[in-house]
């Protein structure tokens, strides 16, 4: 059963197609692998098995009957907890939500359904997105799995967690700032931040709406490209959704070659702060690029120092805004001390909502607030103009360009929270590329002294996955850092 | 900025949210701390930049205007910690 959760999503497909394995012995398997560890690594908020079995069921009945049931027909998929699915709890990793059982399906939930994969668990997350620890969750942290001294990343930490762990086959995360790709790389797993707008966000939890996106994690390019293929595409319901650039999924899979294509590397990545180990592995992927056939040059963006300012303001911001929803009222947590309409408000929210949550938004308020608006908001969306126009100028240069994700490998459980202005600046690589609405792919391209992954980003073109879904393909095909996983697993 | 125990409570207030005083304290000096941080945008020229809100540009996106039914009362209120018939309950507003 263990060697189902070695599988890549595709091969385990090809195995439930070819009836070797059935869709439910591999949701059963699952939840073996979850049973045997998630008391060491706390992946998991919620499971629930016995839908999962029934879908599975409903999934093997069309495979039986020779219906065509796509490329990821029968495979389990974890669900971070923003994600909201019909009838099952969707917390948020917050107390505020720890009964909510939404009344609908998120879309991309709807499109794994009607693709035949199979939701299977809910996996923990910081709370509301907001961190890059998976630290904050009312479910208490998420183990990192090469050393669970170390935290996952976050705030997907459950996610990308839960791949490397081998307690799920593959995942949906979501990325407002970093928060697919930062677990992804601290985890030694692959993961893609798609296009602001490629994903319907119909049903994700919003924290900050101008630059979630929900996107795959799994154990490669190939996998994170299926997927994607699966949940992507312009829906109804998100109004800021679009169709992306087409490919199919044997294109990724054939690119071994990067012949002809111009990478580009930020030197403002290497500034104050990274670690030389990660500078050394992404300077060595680098090299990897140039033996596929690229053509790889370093070039300025000193706009990337005010990236986290920017990101902090418009995310807060937004957040503020969005989480005014949270009453007490509606859904969730009511406090029981409350005797006025206000009081409801206000105690059900400070009794909700964790330290994180709170500072968030009152942060956003500050920024928002009369007097203070010009000075920081409307300052923010005109910095956000400035990086989305450094990216559009390298884009006239280069087809996709390569950088780390994160400063660091995984920290110490309770260093980042100890410290949280550091542990905002650990997303300087990444929260760029939200502001600016690009796809990036995550990918491991190293292990640091003490056996930590090291993650490098592939950053694209608006709307165009398909060029750094080959490239990262290609990548893997010439090196086996996505093959390692922890010993201890 | 400088961020003092007044602007705080405003913001708690502004916020829907109370904090106890060590509270207060933590979240005032973790403030202050990245907004001193923010204050090196100060250093960066933006005049005649135009604020970006959307990263491409799209326009109105329009729909036909097809009656659907919405979801059923009794699934949206069932969430809901306090109810009755079809209405969510709160303490009462007016005299």
């Amino acid at each position: 059963m263990s060697d189902i959760l070695n599988m890549k999503a595709l091969e385990l497909a090809q195995k439930i197609k070819a009836k070797e394995i059935s869709a439910v012995e591999a949701v059963e398997a699952v939840a073996a692998a979850k049973e045997a560890k998630d008391l060491k690594y706390n992946c998991y908020t919620s499971f629930n098995l016995e839908s999962a079995v029934e879908n599975a069921k409903t999934v093997q009945k069309k495979i039986d009957s020779n219906e065509d049931v796509g490329l990821l027909a029968g495979v389990p998929i974890a669900i971070k907890d923003n994600i909201c699915t019909k009838g099952e709890l969707t917390t948020c990793a917050s107390k505020i939500l720890y009964n909510f059982k939404p009344p609908y399906n998120a879309t991309v939930i709807e499109k794994l359904h009607k693709n035949n994969l199979v939701p299977l668990g809910k996996v923990n997350m910081d709370e509301f997105a907001m961190g890059s620890t998976t630290e904050t969750s009312a479910y208490g942290e998420t183990k990192n799995p090469w050393d669970v001294t170390k935290v996952p990343g976050g705030s997907s930490g459950g996610a990308a967690a839960s791949v490397a762990a081998r307690e799920s086959v593959a995942a949906l995360g979501s990325d407002t700032g970093g928060s697919i790709r930062q677990p992804c790389s601290f985890c030694g797993v692959t993961g893609l931040k798609p296009t602001y707008g490629a994903v319907s966000r119909y049903g994700l939890i919003a924290y900050a709406s101008s630059l979630d996106q929900i996107g795959p994690i799994a154990k490669d390019t190939a996998d994170v490209a299926a997927i994607f293929s699966v949940i992507c595409g312009k829906d109804e319901k998100d109004g800021t959704s679009m169709d992306t650039t087409p490919f199919d999924i044997s294109d990724i899979i054939s690119s071994k070659s990067l012949k002809g294509k111009k990478v580009g590397i930020p030197s403002d990545y290497f500034g104050e702060g990274i670690n030389e180990e990660v500078a050394k592995s992404v300077m060595n992927a680098a090299k990897v690029l140039k033996e596929l056939g690229a053509e790889v040059e370093e070039f300025a963006m000193p706009i990337v120092k005010y990236a986290i300012p920017t990101y902090y303001i418009i995310a807060c911001a937004e957040a503020c805004s969005n989480l005014s929803r949270f009453d007490g009222i509606k859904y969730g947590y009511s406090s029981p001390n409350a005797e006025m309409l206000r009081d409801v408000y206000i105690k059900s929210r400070s009794e909700g909502f964790g330290m994180e949550v709170k500072k968030r938004i009152m942060l956003g308020n500050f920024v928002l607030s009369s007097g203070y608006y010009d000075a920081y908001y409307n300052k923010a969306l005109k910095v956000k103009g400035l990086i989305s126009k450094a990216f559009s100028e390298a884009f006239e240069k280069y087809d996709f360009l390569l950088g780390p994700v994160a400063p660091t490998t995984a920290l110490k459980m309770g260093e980042g929270l100890s410290d949280p202005l550091q542990m905002y600046l650990g997303d300087i690589y990444t929260v760029m590329i939200n502001i600016a609405g690009l796809p990036s792919l995550a990918l491991p391209c190293g292990f640091d002294s003490s056996n930590m992954p090291i993650g490098m980003q592939l950053i694209g073109k608006p709307f165009n996955e398909k060029t750094i879904l080959e490239a990262g393909n290609a990548f893997q095909s010439a090196t086996d850092y996505h093959e390692k996983m922890p010993e201890t697993v | 900025m400088k961020i003092d125990g007044d602007l705080i409570k405003y913001l708690e207030s502004l916020a829907r949210i109370e904090l106890n005083e060590d509270e207060e304290k933590k979240v005032g000096s973790e403030i202050q701390d990245i907004l001193t941080y923010i204050d090196m945008l100060n250093e960066l020229n933006t005049d005649g930049v135009e604020a970006m809100s959307h990263s491409f540009p799209i326009t109105n996106v329009f729909r036909k205007d097809e009656v659907k039914p919405s979801a059923p009362n009794e699934d949206i209120l069932a969430n809901a910690p306090h109810k009755q018939d079809t209405c969510f309950v709160v303490p009462k507003t007016v005299e």
